[in-house]
């Protein structure tokens, strides 16, 4: 099967000269899920903006498959007070066919706050009704700019968790901005490391945690080793990429859930 | 009943049933300053009617289409906030249309006409015209309600589901021109902005959806046309005034009913 998204040489500049991305490559495959991660100011949020087609690219190419269905999440969105609508009525406001039928909302925790106004979402439930959204319209890939912001460690775990189970059930490729610089999703295929608008490593989890590029940004030798969680209830929940001397509490939570 | 009344009625009715609507998309996207500077530069297209053939209504259009695809462009590359840049080109607006017309049309200009409106001097031409603008404009919006509304709550939203936000910007900015050039007839330049957003803020009261909220405000906004030129009549009141005064005392009550009691009691 042919690439969702490809992203060749894709250069972003403002308007002010200063460069936000420099000469990414990047190709996505069908079912792969993609985590970005990076210090502040690393230009996760453009590239995932790039892909979306919200941030035209100064120089490069971005293909993306004809009639590719995506799903976009932004970190956060602001409903203004004026417009008087449910959460409900956003749901089904626009949606091109009827929303699946099978649309998670049970497990998205968004039952209850269906008939909630719009603006009376916390960040955390607007970002699981603006998944609940993307998903109705069955997307090949997701794009998610950091979902689990201010959501605490076991909600992460929790929310990953859900991830893998909606990336089996809808069979679609996600790219998921980290704002965690040692803590993936378990499942993920490939990690790719951004400093400056730079890639500057990617690969497989383990691959990127031993890097000496990612352990000159992130510390090797600190305590904060790369944690990798399985959302797997089977037999691989060990995925970290690095064994844990000291047991930190990212890994206690992981453990305790999968336990 | 006087033939005047009737007109002023018909014109006031068929106009606010399309201000309500508009009115909704600029409270909800919060572009009351926006209204305003297009309604001052409708003055200039009133001094380019009185200085080439072109029909005021048309001319009035124009500009404050043209104006709005200006700003537009502005508001993208622009060192300025959007309030400053709005507020050079609203009131520069307002003071070129000003002196162009003390030019071209020093002895015999209707200042008052143009800056708060004339509804007794609208005929049944005016009325045939404004219907059926106002009935086609109704129509495009009914049609394109669910882009129009989910651009409203978040345009990179409406994007990335692939509505053509480009061309919905558009469509949008040449439907306010429109209903400016219209409502500019009873409310002149100065009050549009009110006829557009006080009807639609008294709705936000009341209405639990999108769709709830533009016919609300459409109802006050005749009921406010009606009640202004009922009592313009009665006290011998300057019409477009009353009709806002109207639209504010309706505003006033609906605020005062929809705050609740413990608000109220905390002084918020």
């Amino acid at each position: 099967m042919s690439s969702l998204l490809t992203l060749q040489g894709v250069s972003v500049t403002t308007e002010t000269g200063s460069q936000l991305l420099h000469n990414v490559n990047l190709s996505i495959e069908p079912g792969q899920i993609i985590s970005v991660i990076g210090p502040n100011g690393a230009g996760k949020s453009t590239l995932i903006r790039v892909m979306a087609g919200l941030q035209p690219a100064a120089a490069g190419q971005v293909e993306v498959q004809p009639d590719l269905r995506f799903g976009y999440v932004p970190q956060t969105m602001t409903a203004s007070a004026n417009l008087p609508i449910t959460t409900d009525a956003f749901l089904r406001l626009h949606a091109r066919k009827p929303a699946a039928p099978d649309l998670p909302l049970t497990a998205l925790g968004i039952n209850n706050l269906l008939h909630k106004p719009l603006q009376a979402l916390s960040g955390g439930e607007m970002r699981r009704v603006l998944l609940a959204r993307a998903l109705a319209r069955q997307p090949q890939l997701l794009l998610l700019d950091e979902p689990t912001a201010g959501v605490d460690l076991i909600g992460q775990v929790e929310f990953y968790q859900l991830l893998g189970a909606l990336r089996d059930q809808y069979q679609c490729a996600i790219v998921i901005v980290s704002h965690d610089l040692h803590f993936v999703m378990a499942a993920t295929d490939r990690v790719l490391c951004l400093d400056q608008g730079m890639v500057c490593c990617h690969g497989a989890p383990e691959e990127v945690s031993r890097h000496p590029e990612y352990q000159a940004l992130f510390g090797a030798g600190t305590d904060k080793a790369f944690a990798v969680f399985s959302h797997a209830m089977g037999g691989h929940q060990h995925a970290h990429a690095h064994a844990h001397p000291h047991g930190d509490d990212h890994i206690d939570a992981g453990e305790s859930l999968h336990g | 009943m006087d033939e005047l009344i009737i007109r002023a009625l018909l014109g006031g009715t068929l106009i606010a049933l399309f201000s309500g609507p508009m009115g909704c998309f600029v409270v909800w996207r919060q572009l009351a300053y926006f209204g305003d500077a297009l309604a001052h530069s409708a003055l200039l297209g009133v001094a380019l009617s009185l200085t080439t053939a072109i029909p005021a209504g048309i001319a009035v259009a124009l500009t404050a289409a043209a104006l709005a695809l200006m700003m537009l462009r502005l508001r993208r590359g622009s060192r300025l906030a959007d309030d400053t840049l709005l507020g050079i080109l609203s009131h520069g607006a307002l003071a070129l249309g000003l002196v162009t017309l003390a030019l071209f049309e020093p002895a015999t200009t209707n200042w008052m006409g143009y800056l708060f409106g004339d509804i007794l001097a609208v005929g049944w031409m005016d009325i045939a015209t404004a219907a059926i603008l106002a009935l086609i404009s109704l129509g495009l919006l009914a049609w394109n309600w669910q882009s129009l509304v989910l651009i409203a709550i978040d345009q990179e939203l409406a994007q990335v589901d692939g509505i053509s936000v480009g061309r919905m910007e558009l469509l949008f900015m040449l439907l306010l021109a429109l209903v400016i050039a219209l409502a500019i007839k009873i409310v002149g330049v100065l009050l549009i902005t009110a006829m557009l957003i006080i009807p639609a803020a008294t709705a936000r009261h009341f209405a639990k959806s999108p769709g709830q909220m533009a016919l609300l405000a459409a109802a006050l906004g005749i009921f406010s046309v009606w009640g202004g030129i009922a009592s313009a009549f009665q006290w011998d009141l300057p019409t477009g005034p009353a009709i806002v005064v109207t639209a504010l005392l309706l505003f006033l009550i609906a605020t005062v009913i929809r705050t609740p009691i413990a608000q109220k009691q905390t002084g918020h």
